[in-house]
C-alpha cells in the first residue's frame, strides 16, 4: 500500500506541476514548522527521509545529536489551494526520526500515533471532532489593545460583514483541503467565530487542526486581517475554546453507546469519563498551556472551571450531548477545557491516555453535578466531591509534575522539555507589573 | 517495450500440478511469497505475467493482486486460481486480474488458458480503458488525476481510489464493507467509519453543489450518481 501511495504522490506532483513541496512538522508547542523541497527531491525524502539540524526546533534539541529525520506520511500529501495554479505548492505532514531510523521523542505526531496504537491494541479507535473557536482583529499594534472588526452577537448574519465573508472563504478552503465542516456561526463576542469540523480519527483530526489554524491565519492575513487562537484577548467577554466530541469505536459499534443504560452511556463511556475526570487536572497544562489560557477558566463566560460532568450543563467539564434522533454513532461526550492554542498531538493524547487509564482500571463515574456550579461555593462544591481545574500555568504545572500518566504518554522527553518551557513562561509573566496593579495600588498604597 | 518472459507465481510455494502444468508449458517462472518481494525480484522489463492461487490464503493473494496492478507499471497479464466457493470474490474487482481458473484445473484447461492470455500481451495494457467520465467528472488512470468540470480536483491516494471506484461503477449501492473491501483491501483497520470519513471529504472537495454526486443511502450505503429514476 505505501508503494501505490508513494507512485500516486510522485505522479501527482510531476502532472499538477507541483514547484515546492512542504513538509510540514510540529514543535513541542504545537506550532506548525516547514520546510521546502524541490520536487526532485521528494523521492528520496519518502523512501529515506530528508534530515536536517533539529536544534532551531522548540523542544528538538538535545545535547548529544542535534540532526533529525523528516520522513513523509504520503497520505497527508494535499496541494495547497491558495497558491497560484501556475506555481502549485503542496504540503505533507512528516514524522520524526533519530538518524538511526528509530523514533524521535521531542515528535508530537509520534507520541500521538503511540498512545492511539495503544489504544488501538485493545481493540478502540478514537474519534474526534472539535469546535474551533477564534477571533478576527485588525492588524495589531504592539501595545494596543486589540480592535474586532465587528461588533457582531451570536448568528449574526449582514451581508456586509467583512468577517461572515472571511469565514465562508475560510471553510470553503478548509474542504478544498479534504476537512469537512460541520457548522459554522458567528460567536457570542465581537468578531469572535466558531467553526465546527467533522469528527474523524484523532491522528487526521491533528493534521487537520494544524492546517485549520494555518489556513484560517492565511486567509485572514490576505485580507489584512489578524485572526486569533490566543484564549482570551478580551477582557469581559468569553474566550476562545476548542471543545471536543470524543467517541470511540470498537470496531464499527460506537463503545459509548449503550441500548440499556438510561442515559445510553456503556460501562466503557462511563468508565472513560470517570478516567477524564480523576485525571483532568494533571492534562490541563497540556489543554491548556499558556498563562492567558487560565484567564478563560473563569466563571461567567461558558467555560468549565470545575471538575465535574452533566448532561445538558454547559458549567461542567464533560457535557454529554443529546444525540439526535437517538443516533447510537453519534453518541459521544464533550471535554470542554481545551483552548485551540494548545498543541493538538499532545492534547488528544494525554486526553485518550486519561480516558483509556479509567476504562483498563474501570474507575467508577461519580454522580453527574445537575445545579449550575457556578452558582455554588466553594464549600459546598467540596462537599459533592466537585473540584477545581487548576487556576494558573503554574498550579497546573505542578500537578502535571507529579503525574505518572501524562510522564508515561509523553515519554521522558518531551515531559522534561515542556515543564522545562513553560516554568520559564510563568516565571517571566511572573516577574511582570500588570495594569490591574498599576491601577488598583499605584494610587492607594 | 517488451516484457521479460518470466512469470511471477503466488504464493511462494506453488501446489505441484501447478508448477508442472507450467513446466510442461515451457513457461519460465519464478514463486514469490509477497509483492515485496515480487518487486524485488522483477526482471528489468517487467514480468510476463502472474499467476495468482487465491484458494489458500486468499486475503493475501487479493494483497499481492492489488499490489502488482496498482502501480506505475502495473503486470498486465493477470490469471488467478479460485475455487468455485470463491466465485463471488470476483465480483468488482475486474480490474485486478485477465483471466480465471477453477481450482482444481484441468492442466490442459489452464495451459489453454494461459497461451491465450499470453497471446496478445503488449495488447493487455491498451485494451483496457484510461478515463472514467461521468457528469462531469473526469479520472485519467494513466495520470492518476481528477478533474471535476474542467478544474482539477486534488485528491489524496485512497480519495482517488473511492471516487474511481465509485465513478467505474455508477447508480450501483455499495454497502461500506464491501467499498472498504474493494478499495483499501484487507490490510486495513480503521473499519466501515473509515468509508465514511472519506466520503465525506470527497464530497467536501467536490463542493456543496455537487456533494450529492456521492449519495447516501440510508442504512444500506453509497451510490454515485444518479440512481435508476433519476433521485
Amino acid at each position: 500500500m505505501l508503494d501505490q501511495h508513494r507512485d500516486y504522490v510522485l505522479r501527482t506532483v510531476e502532472e499538477r506541476g507541483v514547484r515546492l513541496v512542504r513538509l510540514w512538522f510540529t514543535d513541542v508547542l504545537g506550532t506548525l514548522k516547514s520546510f521546502a523541497i524541490s520536487p526532485a527531491e521528494l523521492e528520496n525524502a519518502l523512501n529515506d527521509g530528508m534530515s536536517f539540524d533539529g536544534s532551531s526546533i522548540d523542544g528538538y534539541s538535545r545535547t548529544e545529536e542535534s540532526d533529525v529525520l523528516a520522513i513523509p506520511d504520503p497520505n497527508t500529501f494535499e496541494v495547497l489551494p491558495w497558491v497560484d495554479n501556475k506555481s502549485a505548492e503542496a504540503r505533507v505532514f512528516c514524522d520524526i526520526h533519530n538518524l538511526d531510523g528509530s523514533i524521535f521523542g521531542g515528535d508530537p505526531r509520534q507520541i500521538l500515533r503511540r498512545t492511539l496504537d495503544a489504544a488501538r491494541a485493545q481493540g478502540y479507535e478514537f474519534l474526534i471532532a472539535p469546535d474551533m473557536e477564534y477571533f478576527y482583529f485588525e492588524t495589531p499594534k504592539r501595545g494596543e489593545l486589540p480592535v474586532p472588526l465587528d461588533e457582531g452577537g451570536f448568528f449574526d448574519l449582514t451581508t456586509t460583514d467583512v468577517a461572515s465573508s472571511l469565514r465562508k472563504e475560510t471553510i470553503r478552503t478548509l474542504e478544498v483541503m479534504g476537512i469537512p465542516v460541520e457548522y459554522s456561526f458567528h460567536e457570542d463576542a465581537p468578531s469572535q467565530q466558531e467553526i465546527d469540523l467533522r469528527h474523524t480519527d484523532a491522528l487526521s483530526m491533528a493534521d487537520s487542526v494544524m492546517t485549520f489554524r494555518m489556513i484560517v491565519k492565511e486567509i485572514a492575513a490576505m485580507h489584512n486581517v489578524h485572526a486569533t487562537f490566543m484564549p482570551k484577548p478580551l477582557e469581559g467577554v468569553q474566550g476562545s475554546g476548542m471543545h471536543l466530541h470524543l467517541s470511540l469505536f470498537k470496531g464499527d459499534e460506537n463503545a459509548f453507546y449503550s441500548a440499556d443504560d438510561a442515559n445510553n452511556l456503556s460501562a466503557d463511556a462511563k468508565a472513560f469519563m470517570a478516567g477524564l475526570l480523576r485525571h483532568a487536572a494533571e492534562i490541563t497544562a497540556i489543554t491548556n498551556q499558556t498563562v492567558n489560557s487560565y484567564k478563560r477558566l473563569v466563571p461567567g463566560f461558558e467555560a468549565p472551571v470545575h471538575i465535574s460532568w452533566a448532561r445538558n450543563n454547559r458549567s461542567g467539564l464533560i457535557r454529554v450531548p443529546i444525540p439526535k434522533r437517538g443516533n447510537p454513532s453519534a453518541t459521544r461526550i464533550e471535554y470542554r477545557s481545551p483552548d485551540p492554542a494548545c498543541n493538538p498531538y499532545l492534547a488528544f493524547s494525554v486526553i485518550l491516555a486519561a480516558g483509556m487509564k479509567g476504562i483498563r482500571e474501570g474507575y467508577e463515574l461519580p454522580a453527574e453535578a445537575g445545579a449550575n456550579l457556578f452558582q455554588m461555593d466553594d464549600a459546598d462544591l467540596a462537599k459533592m466531591g466537585i473540584h477545581q481545574l487548576p487556576q494558573s500555568l503554574n498550579d497546573a504545572l505542578k500537578v502535571m509534575e507529579q503525574s505518572e500518566l501524562v510522564r508515561e504518554t509523553l515519554g521522558e522527553h518531551m515531559f522534561d522539555w515542556f515543564l522545562r518551557n513553560k516554568r520559564r513562561e510563568w516565571m517571566e509573566y511572573k516577574t511582570q507589573v500588570t495594569p490591574f496593579e498599576l491601577n488598583r495600588y499605584l494610587k492607594s498604597l | 517495450m517488451a516484457s521479460s518472459d518470466l512469470i511471477v507465481v503466488f504464493p511462494g510455494t506453488p501446489s505441484p500440478d501447478l508448477a508442472r502444468t507450467l513446466d510442461m508449458g515451457g513457461y519460465r517462472w519464478k514463486a514469490v511469497s509477497g509483492a515485496d518481494e515480487a518487486i524485488k525480484t522483477e526482471p528489468k522489463n517487467g514480468w510476463m505475467g502472474a499467476i495468482i492461487a487465491c484458494d489458500e490464503e486468499s486475503e493475501a493473494a487479493w494483497a499481492f493482486a492489488r499490489a502488482l496492478r496498482k502501480r506505475d507499471n502495473p503486470v498486465n497479464s493477470v490469471l488467478l486460481l479460485v475455487s468455485g466457493a470463491q466465485l463471488s470474490d470476483l465480483e468488482l474487482r475486474d480490474d485486478l486480474f485477465d483471466d480465471f481458473c477453477l481450482t482444481p484445473f484441468h492442466p490442459r484447461e489452464l495451459e489453454a488458458r494461459l497461451r491465450h492470455l499470453f497471446s496478445g500481451n503488449s495488447e493487455g495494457a491498451a485494451a483496457r480503458p484510461e478515463l472514467v467520465e461521468h457528469s462531469g467528472l473526469v479520472l485519467n488512470l494513466e495520470t492518476y488525476q481528477a478533474s471535476f468540470n474542467g478544474a482539477s480536483l486534488d485528491l489524496t491516494f485512497m480519495e482517488y481510489e473511492l471516487l474511481k471506484f465509485l465513478a467505474q461503477n455508477p447508480g450501483k449501492v455499495f454497502t461500506r464493507e464491501m467499498l472498504l473491501s474493494r478499495v483499501w483491501g484487507y490490510e486495513y483497520y480503521g473499519g466501515a467509519r473509515t468509508v465514511d470519513v472519506h466520503v465525506r471529504r470527497l464530497r467536501a472537495k467536490l463542493g456543496e453543489e455537487h456533494a450529492n454526486l456521492i449519495q447516501t443511502v440510508r442504512s444500506v450505503g453509497y451510490r454515485f450518481g444518479q440512481g435508476r429514476w433519476g433521485n
